[in-house]
């Protein structure tokens, strides 16, 4: 038997961390299960591969960086995707979401999520074609770490970003004006409106913020696995998976939630069989609602 | 001509119906009780399935192939799709009410995922094939044989509306729309409300199974590709079309959109070349996903709306007053 499984499960449990973050924070502030989110990292990996290739095409430091599978063109077109992702939420939000708000009932968000969710999906197959693609076709050696597991430097680098990333969302939160109100919205919007928090600019800001996350997960995503207009979709059941599990509104319940569940499919994947996967993130699921409803750090059932 | 048209009039009908069914069964979930099921196609593939093992003849490596009757076929797609529901259900109906939606999404990824990959029960990515069709031996006049099917398709189609519309004005219909306003009012009378909610989500899941049957014995095949979230999401848009809470907008919104659907199809085929047809359906997706956003934004009771639902008594008290 080979450990091999759990630094998979690690990268792909960040990723999924990552992308749960987005998640967990519309979720507690908007109130609503967001189905658009898996396909917001969809969209965030083909716009950063769109942009790297205009960038590559436009200046010549296009070649790998060290022992990398990418250049400068993918990281500089990456956080410019965070951005235009970030605003694509939000403009999501201003043509559906902000509109069924205003007339009140959370559940016809979700079907009106559920449907922009397919829309979303079948415009990206409809411009790229659902044939999977790639940031870059260049072969990586993976390095052997200790008991016979290997890694690649590009799986290391992704973890090395999902971690600062990380620690910049739990410093924003803890730290800032704009994140304290956030929590405060969260917890009892009404409470919130009523000793002067600007509840628009949260709900702007929770938008932003989660877009530019799940683009940053489409785009560690696309680097260690592969780029396919359903990636996103695929994946939203481990996110939701790691959302509950951490407990709905919690930062760091979300990445421990997502490593959780990552760790949990390499292993089903190792002793099972990979047929299965996708029904590991749903199997957790059912055992937290009905052991834990409220996740590990979670208050709100 | 006039035959090729008429032929064709009874297969899209046909086809229209059974979606209507499928509808039917999401309006008890939704329409009627408020419960959100975002896996509508686990449901129905769950029933296709099951009809088709209790019904085709035995295979060699497959389990099933009873060769029962395709009546009991029927049966059993609605006991297992309503099993299903049932754990579904029990599981998720006390928590809060999107725990419902995300763990339904999930359990059409797992049903979806045991179709592909459990091929001793389902014969994996090729499907089950030689599911018996009704009305078989009319087969060699096709007209015949489409407007027969048409009968018992329309004919079972007829039967769960009007089954479901004596149930909507029943105690029991009142109560699901009682806990569906206002939960604590109808508790405070001494309603069990997730009791209501189990059943009524085990109801509608039995619908959606049988409708899947129905599907399954018209076209004589199955495959895991059927059940993707695509049809989940043609069926909602039918609901929302047609009118939630709505009997008669179910089967309307059903109609409205399959013809949409065929239609915008048939325009596709023709605007774009063999090789991009591939491409054109993802844009024929997306246009339904604008026209439902749009509705839910413009026009959310649908073309008919619910109306008002009271006991007959009442309506024959008010007749005779």
């Amino acid at each position: 038997m080979t450990l091999q499984f759990l630094a998979d499960g690690l990268v792909m449990g960040a990723m999924t961390g990552l992308g749960a973050i987005g998640l967990t924070l519309t979720y507690s502030i908007l109130r609503f299960a967001n189905f658009t989110h898996g396909d917001l990292i969809s969209w965030g990996a083909y716009l950063t591969l769109t942009l790297a290739l205009l960038i590559g095409a436009a200046v010549p430091y296009g070649e790998p960086i060290g022992p990398l599978s990418f250049g400068w063109p993918v990281l500089a077109g990456g956080l410019i995707a965070m951005a235009v992702t970030g605003l694509l939420a939000l403009a999501l939000d201003f043509l559906l979401f902000a509109r069924l708000r205003r007339r009140g009932t959370a559940i016809i968000m979700v079907i009106a999520s559920f449907g922009a969710s397919l829309a979303l999906r079948s415009l990206l197959e409809f411009l790229f074609t659902s044939e999977p693609t790639y940031f870059s076709r260049e072969i990586q050696i993976a390095i052997p770490l200790a008991a016979g597991i290997r890694v690649t430097p590009d799986q290391l680098c992704s973890l090395g970003l999902t971690a600062l990333l990380v620690g910049a969302m739990h410093l924003l939160l803890t730290r800032s004006h704009i994140g304290r109100a956030m929590r405060a919205v969260s917890e009892n919007p009404a409470l919130a409106r009523i000793v002067g928090i600007d509840v628009a600019a949260v709900i702007r800001t929770t938008w932003l913020i989660g877009g530019a996350l799940a683009c940053a997960a489409g785009v560690m995503l696309g680097l260690t696995v592969q780029i396919r207009p359903y990636m996103g979709f695929d994946l939203l059941l481990p996110l939701f998976a790691a959302a509950i599990l951490g407990g709905i509104g919690s930062v760091p319940g979300a990445v421990i939630g997502g490593l959780i569940v990552g760790l949990a499919e390499s292993a089903g994947v190792q002793f099972i069989g990979a047929n299965y996967r996708a029904a590991i993130a749903f199997l957790l699921l059912l055992l937290v609602l009905l052991v834990r409803p409220t996740g590990l750090f979670g208050v709100r059932p | 001509m006039m035959v090729d048209l008429l032929g064709y009039g009874a297969f899209f009908l046909v086809t229209a119906l059974s979606y209507a069914i499928i509808c039917l069964g999401l309006n008890i979930q939704w329409g009627q009780t408020g419960l959100f099921n975002v896996g509508v196609a686990g449901f129905v593939a769950v029933g296709a399935y099951a009809s088709a093992l209790l019904t085709t003849p035995a295979t060699a490596g497959r389990f099933g192939g009873f060769e029962l009757p395709i009546a009991i076929g029927w049966f059993g797609a609605m006991i297992a799709a309503a099993i299903c529901a049932g754990i579904v259900g029990a599981v998720t109906l006390r928590l809060r009410a999107d725990y419902l939606a995300i763990t339904t999404f999930g359990i059409a990824v797992a049903i979806q995922l045991v179709a592909l990959n459990a091929q001793g029960f389902t014969g994996g990515p090729f499907g089950i094939g030689f599911i018996p069709r009704p009305f078989a031996e009319l087969a060699e006049t096709p007209i015949a044989f489409s407007l027969a099917n048409l009968a018992l398709v329309g004919g079972v189609t007829l039967l769960t509306f009007f089954a479901l519309e004596r149930l909507a004005r029943s105690p029991w219909g009142r109560v699901l729309r009682a806990i569906r306003e206002d939960e604590t009012a109808a508790a405070s009378l001494g309603k069990n409300a997730n009791l209501y909610r189990l059943q009524a989500f085990m109801l509608g899941g039995a619908v959606m199974g049988l409708a899947g049957a129905v599907q399954a014995h018209f076209i004589g095949f199955i495959a895991p590709d059927n059940y993707v979230p695509a049809l989940t999401f043609q069926v909602w848009a039918m609901l929302i079309v047609g009118g939630a809470g709505n009997n008669r907008g179910a089967i309307l919104g059903a109609v409205v959109v399959w013809g949409l659907w065929s239609l915008t199809g048939f325009a596709m085929s023709v605007v774009f070349p063999p090789a991009q047809q591939a491409r054109a359906a993802a844009l024929q997706i997306v246009a339904i996903g604008v026209v439902l956003a749009v509705i839910l934004l413009l026009r959310p009771r649908g073309i008919l709306g619910e109306k008002k639902t009271v006991s007959r008594h009442i309506e024959a008290a008010d007749i005779s007053a």
